[in-house]
């Protein structure tokens, strides 16, 4: 190496050590301690509601509904908690596209906005190492505050499972369990450390990670989910409670007869069921028909959030890795 | 040993070229100073020398053929970029460990010696401090790395004359105290005598003059003669001409030792009024080696 031919140079320093990685904790921490303090501060003022709140709604749904169908249970628990808990969980969709966007599109759009990158990409550290040990540290950061308070959620919405008020494949509180939440946050912040590498400007990094992450978001939750496993298919009335439906048909002599919405099942009962007495399924069925429900049983639950969590973890680290290529390789 | 060797290099953005055929050797010891007008790719081959950018042709190496960019070469080139970028939310204090911590080597304890010699408070934030005191905070964090090559992008631009003078102060002193080379790029030419000793004149993405300032004075001469025979002159390259009324004056290639026409007066020529020349005759070229004897046609004078 020609290094070896410096005069007044130690020989030991030709063959270079790269700077230790932990060196990086430091530095990630002192230059990002703001928005991680205000991951903690979101977090942990929703943990204090969040425990505040679940403890009347487990001591309500304790003294209130035995059994869980009660008349009692769906005035004093259900029906004066339910709402608080819809409202906590759509808010709580959010959560993950915040931080994706307040936390991940910042840490490489600031740098190329104000110029620093100069600064921090010339340094002995070297900057494809420099953004990876920042995004690995602040990913795992977000990832492990997001299961965290995942936990404290799930225990909150414990309830409202038991009284039958809600299913845990119900959309909207699928990717707020224990493993989804945290891909999902993890997810958010690679797709926002990207952005901002590709954007270079904070504000529309901000903006586009917003727009992905949302986009991502219900494409998965409206069409992708529901493919994760094959569904099983029935032709029973009842279905367990805890089961996601995820389509439902009749059939007539073994033809399809008509979907389980729509213009057509409205003309055929109205046409056969004028009483009130039965249910639009049974009295479907007296006149012929078959209803058969293709749904993901409860139990697929946990096999779901790990399907989730596995994709979402890979295409976070895929995320990440090309946001180190760009890093390498951008010509200033 | 060449801090910078460049051959051939090239850099393109998307359709113009800001640097082309760039061809230079700068020797180890010299504190060069890489004067231009603007976009005339002086910053644009900083960025390449310390790995920032990739060149789009040719290549540069630094440090005795080390890729520019290396692990090596980061470790040993420490960069001022233009207008000090420094994270601004940090105090003077946490930039010090910053830097600490991103290098293998850092003088903590001379850094802090410098501040506050300097007078930067050092838990004031970096955006709070005057413009001067961020570029002191900056040379100070690039010497404390303790550096082979020092490359400053136009570190003086921005400071009002006293600010100036100390920074170039301390630069100099670091040169000669430590051993540090040092290339920084400018468009100010006041002051280039006492700081450079080594002079790169860039155009229009091109090196025009390149070679120690010693040798460059050297073999320049101004001669003063009646404007009517200036034309006339041709024993050696001449570079510019500059007419005022009756006498004109001519920066030539020549040396102590060259005859001087009768009627006309040789004087030494200073080294602003060197590059300056240079810098009116973007044709004009004196490079080391086996370019030298490329000027043996004077362009003709634009006025």
């Amino acid at each position: 190496m020609t290094a070896l031919t410096m005069p007044a140079r130690p020989q030991h320093e030709a063959r270079l050590r790269p700077v230790p990685w932990r060196r990086m904790a430091w530095v990630t921490w002192r230059q990002h301690r703001a928005a991680l303090g205000g991951v903690a501060v979101f977090f942990g003022a929703l943990a204090v509601y969040l425990w505040l709140s679940g403890l009347q709604v487990h001591h309500a749904y304790a003294t209130a509904c035995h059994p869980a169908g009660s008349l009692a249970c769906a005035m004093n628990f259900t029906g004066r908690y339910g709402i608080t808990a819809i409202f906590v969980s759509i808010f709580l969709q959010a959560a993950p596209a915040l931080i994706g966007a307040f936390v991940g599109a910042p840490v490489l759009a600031r740098e190329l906005e104000t110029g620093t990158f100069r600064y921090a990409w010339t340094q002995g550290f070297g900057r494809w190492r420099w953004a990876l040990a920042k995004l690995v540290l602040l990913a795992v950061a977000v990832a492990a505050a997001a299961g965290a308070f995942s936990a404290l959620y799930s225990w909150y919405d414990q309830p409202f499972f038991a009284a039958g008020y809600a299913i845990p494949f119900s959309t909207r509180l699928f990717d707020l369990g224990e493993v989804a939440f945290a891909a999902w946050t993890l997810a958010a912040f690679a797709i926002g450390a990207l952005a901002g590498m590709l954007i270079r400007r904070v504000v529309p990094a901000i903006a586009a990670t917003l727009a992905v992450y949302a986009g991502l978001a219900l494409a998965t939750g409206l069409w992708l989910r529901e493919h994760y496993m094959a569904p099983l298919l029935t032709s029973k009335l009842n279905l367990p409670g805890s089961a996601w439906i995820v389509s439902q048909w009749y059939t007539r002599s073994g033809k399809f007869a008509f979907p389980a919405r729509g213009s057509q099942i409205v003309s055929a009962l109205s046409q056969f069921c004028s009483s009130p007495n039965a249910t639009p399924a049974q009295c479907l069925s007296q006149h012929g028909y078959t209803q058969w429900s293709s749904y993901q049983p409860g139990s697929r639950f946990w096999p779901f959030q790990w399907i989730e969590g596995g994709w979402l973890v890979g295409l976070s680290v895929l995320l990440i890795a090309a946001t180190v290529w760009l890093v390498r390789r951008r010509a200033a | 040993m060449n801090v910078i060797e460049t051959s051939s290099l090239g850099k393109r953005y998307r359709h113009s070229w800001a640097l082309r055929e760039c061809t230079l050797a700068i020797p180890a010891g010299h504190v060069a100073a890489l004067v231009g007008p603007n976009g005339a790719g002086k910053t644009t081959l900083l960025n390449l020398a310390v790995g920032l950018a990739e060149p789009t042709a040719g290549a540069v190496t630094v440090l005795g053929g080390l890729p520019a960019g290396c692990p090596a070469a980061l470790d040993g080139i420490a960069f001022v970029a233009q207008d000090t970028p420094l994270y601004k939310n940090l105090s003077a204090a946490d930039m010090l460990h910053l830097t600490a911590n991103l290098n293998r080597r850092f003088d903590q304890p001379c850094a802090r010696a410098r501040l506050a010699e300097l007078g930067i408070p050092l838990k004031r934030k970096a955006g709070k401090l005057s413009g001067g005191q961020q570029a002191q905070l900056a040379l100070t964090l690039a010497l404390a790395r303790r550096p082979r090559l020092l490359v400053l992008d136009e570190p003086v631009a921005m400071l009002d004359p006293v600010a100036r003078h100390d920074f170039i102060a301390i630069v100099l002193t670091a040169a000669i105290d430590d051993g540090v080379s040092v290339l920084l790029s400018s468009h100010v030419l006041a002051e280039l005598e006492r700081v450079a000793d080594y002079l790169i004149l860039l155009s229009q993405g091109r090196v025009q003059v390149a070679g120690g300032v010693d040798g460059l004075l050297a073999s320049h001469r101004v001669l003063t003669g009646p404007a009517a025979e200036a034309d006339t002159y041709a024993e050696r390259p001449v570079v510019h001409v500059r007419r005022a009324q009756a006498q004109a004056h001519l920066l030539v290639q020549a040396t102590a030792d060259d005859p001087v026409p009768p009627g006309w007066e040789a004087h030494p020529v200073g080294l602003e009024e060197l590059a300056l020349a240079y810098l009116r005759e973007p044709c004009a070229a004196a490079l080391p080696g086996p370019a030298r004897g490329r000027n043996t046609e004077p362009t003709e004078v634009t006025r």
